[in-house]
């Protein structure tokens, strides 16, 4: 084939062939700047329409889910004529539901290829969703039809969840600043906020005019990484500013053009979600933005997150809610002032001015988030031995002289978290893990003792190396006792230490206790199922740590 | 009458001819199906094998008693009539074929209908009963046609090329290797290798087969040499410091696994060739309806599923068997347990 017929192919491709394509590589590279490339590309070729979709998809923005998962997997019976229990194997090995299907319809004819590009499917999902199910099914089954096995991936996904394929937001953003030579913090905040893939287009979106009409575009949030070295190696302590480490959700409040906007770092709009901050559209003077902490407290108290839990998700909120549980914002940086952005001002300048906002009315719904004062390092680790007291999750560290920048950067901001609870318990149930771990045990549910009896109380699925995971996955499949769908009970002989953030009471758990982000610590080999911590210990930890918190 | 085959914990016996077939504890008589290590095994006193099988077992297993057939030959052991036939996997691989008392059983070994030009086009034969492994005993797993596969390797090599980087196919030393160097036969490029793989490849060459040179990479070739070239690496070579002499490289794995994607990003690797020696899902279902038998014991893979399937469909009276088998070629998702199953 010679050069020319070469491109004359690549331009004869569908946008949905593309796109597969696009997918492809992304979850088939391994490094970053391979995965760069491959966006580069696409984005280079792509029709505008498309791209749009990519962005808004990749940025976690899809179209409700329009068909049925258990109406697809009836068609895809129908078609293939296998027993529904042979899905359910074929599912566990595969791991992911997409691609189960599109496996099995793989040998499915194909009627006349279709080629049509991303946006004609995607609308078409979206008009669909009111349709009758005769209606989704011929539309599905036909399409299917006429695809190859690569675009019959993508079209499931597109419908039944999200690709993981190893992009973040960065990348996405640094593939476009390629693209269009434009800075990445400014095609970030291009392509954040409030827009809808469908009305939007592609030069709407990366047009500059565009972020002076939307009033709700949040900036980029800058993110901190963990401290990975002495904290007496920062430096002079006078130089860093010291706070509490919040555990809720990070957020930013715009208040422009008289309007309120409560972002979360996951780029939701939340502002409707908590009535508390209506008064503050009321209150924050105009074109201010603010950068803290979405969080439960009373009188200044924050709650753990177990209370916001209760909250987020919910439609409508009761009054009992908004007593047990009202929502505040611990406030502590300031991006925008006056309509002017702050991010390039030093942190004790838009520190200061933050304090002047905050301090100019006064209300439950919003407050500053305190500084911690210190002289030394010493002292600072012994304030951080009482974060739990504080129901914080350790100190945030940010030099004084630091600007606002875009997504996790090292150097002027570190995370210095507090060192986690501990228990050890013996593995009890396993269960196969979807994506990279399709097929592997990865998911595990662990108990402790109770006389002689064991209790379950947590599930965990990360902290191991690959290494150790394909250990206990021969160790499963060799030791399982029985199977319940895709669980399997195994012989309670592996000890692991799990670590977690805290504790509370819950009703809802056999055990009485829920813990907050539980991990494996480590794989103690060293230890038997003998040796491990009871229901007793973690009732005391409750007792220590636990928010009496009835979930 | 009781079976022909039974199983036992030394493996599959026929107790009328008194031999094994594929035994995995040593015994006085065995009968090997094919030469991967987890079907032909050190310390028998006698090995029964096809003639092109035998080349292999002395490479690994050194001198020993060996007797060898050509396919469709017969011989008696203990009035059992015995023959191999053609099972496609690798070179040498053979069905084996037992009839004693009007009765056929015919023990699959490992097996692929697709003819890869070099391990002989796989013939379904007709029996009473038949064994047959399961590795990819699901409905997920349909190969594409091979040229299909070896073009995707060819476009993904010169695509490396143009990137200026290395080509590592990752394979199998007995099997996979050869059918990947076969398919790489077209390219005019020198093709490198890793010891294990060049020793095989040459091993086969002595023996007559007219199959692709390779080049073995030694601690003393030129690291200027392998710029931009094919390189094929047992499994084993993967993530280790000898890999690093080809840097910058791509690393490409064929194995029928690598259909899931699941698997091929576990493998943390470039790309993934659904690559098989063993038959498919719809390969199975085709060859057990072929044999006509009327009972089918399934093995090494997914076997339980398999089975149910065969007995749900009325295709054939079937029952799964668990083996020892299904550790060498394509790595399997676990070592199977050791069971005695009187069927």
């Amino acid at each position: 084939m010679n050069e020319l017929q070469k491109i004359e192919n690549k331009t004869e491709k569908s946008g949905m062939q593309i796109f597969a394509e696009l997918i492809t590589e992304l979850s088939s590279s391994t490094k970053t700047n391979d995965k760069l490339q491959s966006l580069v590309d696409y984005f280079a070729i792509a029709p505008d329409a498309d791209k749009v979709w990519v962005i808004a998809l990749f940025g976690g923005r899809r179209p409700r889910r329009a068909v049925n998962l258990r109406l697809m997997r009836e068609w895809c019976l129908e078609i293939i004529d296998i027993p529904d229990w042979l899905f359910g194997e074929c599912h566990h090995t595969v791991g992911d539901f997409s691609e189960t299907l599109a496996l099995l319809l793989a040998e499915t004819k194909i009627l006349e290829h279709q080629n049509e590009s991303l946006s004609y499917y995607l609308e078409k999902f979206i008009s669909l969703e009111k349709e009758d199910d005769s209606i989704k099914k011929k539309f599905i089954v036909e399409s299917w039809q006429k695809m190859n096995p690569e675009e019959k991936f993508v079209f499931n996904k597109l419908i039944t969840g999200s690709f993981r394929v190893g992009v973040s937001q960065k990348t996405i953003v640094n593939a476009l600043s390629k693209v269009f030579n434009v800075s990445p913090s400014e095609i970030a905040h291009r392509i954040s906020g409030n827009w809808d893939p469908l009305t939007t287009s592609f030069n709407d979106l990366l047009s500059e005019s565009i972020s002076v009409t939307d009033f709700s575009k949040p900036y980029p949030f800058y993110l901190a990484y963990a401290i990975d070295d002495k904290v007496e190696n920062l430096g002079k302590p006078e130089l860093w500013q010291a706070e509490w480490k919040w555990d809720g959700i990070r957020g930013q409040m715009i208040k422009r053009n008289h309007e309120l906007f409560v972002w979360s770092r996951g780029e939701e709009l939340m502002t409707d979600k908590f009535p508390e901050y209506f008064i503050l559209k009321d209150l924050l003077p105009d074109g201010v933005v603010l950068d803290g902490e979405i969080i439960p407290s009373i009188n200044g108290k924050p709650l753990p997150f177990a209370v916001l839990q209760t909250r987020i998700g919910r439609k409508n909120i009761s009054k009992k809610q908004l007593q047990e549980a009202p929502i505040s914002f611990f406030a502590y940086d300031l991006l925008e002032y006056n309509y002017e952005d702050w991010r390039e001002k030093t942190l004790l300048e838009r520190r200061k001015k933050l304090e002047e906002i905050i301090s100019s009315f006064k209300s439950n719904s919003i407050r500053l988030s305190e500084k911690i004062n210190f002289e030394s390092w010493d002292e600072l680790a012994e304030i951080r031995k009482r974060s739990r007291d504080k129901n914080s999750e350790g100190i945030m560290l940010k030099r004084k002289d630091s600007v606002y920048k875009v997504g996790r950067k090292r150097g002027d901001w570190w995370k210095w978290k507090i060192d986690p609870l501990t228990i050890d318990c013996v593995m009890v149930y396993a269960q196969k893990g979807s994506g990279r771990r399709s097929n592997l045990y990865t998911d595990y549910t662990f108990a402790v003792k109770d006389g002689d009896q064991l209790i379950t109380f947590t599930k965990a699925y990360s902290g191991l190396t690959d290494k150790e995971f394909a250990e206990i996955d021969q160790f499963v499949k060799r030791n399982s006792l029985e199977k319940f769908g895709p669980v399997r009970t195994v012989k309670p002989q592996l000890v692991f230490e799990i670590a977690f953030e805290g504790i509370a009471a819950s009703n809802r758990h056999k055990s009485g206790v829920a813990l907050r982000f539980p991990r494996m610590n480590r794989w103690r080999k060293d230890k038997t199922a003998d040796e491990i911590n009871t229901l007793d210990d973690l009732k005391e930890m409750l007792k220590i740590y636990g928010k009496q918190i009835i979930l | 009458m009781p079976n022909l085959i039974s199983f036992t914990d030394k493996g599959l016996f026929c107790e009328a001819g008194s031999f094994y077939i594929d035994p995995w504890l040593p015994v006085d008589r065995a009968v090997i199906t094919h030469g991967h290590s987890d079907h032909a095994r050190f310390g028998n006193q006698f090995y029964l094998c096809h003639k092109f099988t035998k080349p292999i077992l002395e490479l690994r297993l050194g001198k020993n008693n060996y007797q060898t057939l050509d396919w469709n030959e017969t011989i008696f052991l203990s009035g059992v009539k015995i023959s191999f036939h053609p099972a496609g996997h690798i070179i040498g691989s053979s069905q084996i074929r037992l009839e004693y008392k009007n009765e056929v059983w015919v023990i699959s070994g490992d097996y692929k209908t697709e003819d890869d030009g070099i391990s002989g086009k796989f013939e379904p034969v007709k029996c009473n009963v038949f064994i047959t492994e399961s590795t990819f005993g699901l409905p997920i797993y349909n190969w594409k046609p091979q040229q299909e596969i070896y073009n995707d390797m060819i476009d993904w090599i010169s695509k490396n090329k143009e990137n200026g980087k290395a080509s590592i196919l990752i394979a199998y030393s007995l099997g996979k290797s050869q059918r990947v160097l076969q398919a790489l036969k077209e390219t005019t490029q020198t093709i490198y290798a890793h010891g294990a793989i060049y020793n095989m490849q040459q091993n086969f060459i002595d023996a007559g087969w007219d199959l692709n040179r390779v080049v073995r990479i030694t601690p003393e070739t030129p690291k200027e040499l392998l710029k931009e070239t094919v390189v094929i690496a047992p499994p084993g070579a993967e993530g280790t410091s000898w890999m690093k002499k080809f840097y910058p490289y791509s690393i490409g794995v064929c194995s029928g696994w690598m259909k899931v994607r699941g698997n091929v990003r576990r493998r943390n690797v470039d790309a993934g060739f659904a690559l098989s020696d063993h038959a498919d899902w719809n390969s199975l279902l085709m060859t057990v309806k072929e044999t006509g038998a009327e009972k089918v014991f399934v093995t090494h893979g997914f076997q339980s599923a398999f089975s149910r399937y065969l007995n749900e469909k009325n295709i054939a009276l079937s029952a799964e068997v668990k083996t020892q088998f299904g550790y060498e070629d394509e790595e399997t998702n676990s070592p199977l347990e050791i069971k005695n199953e009187e069927v």
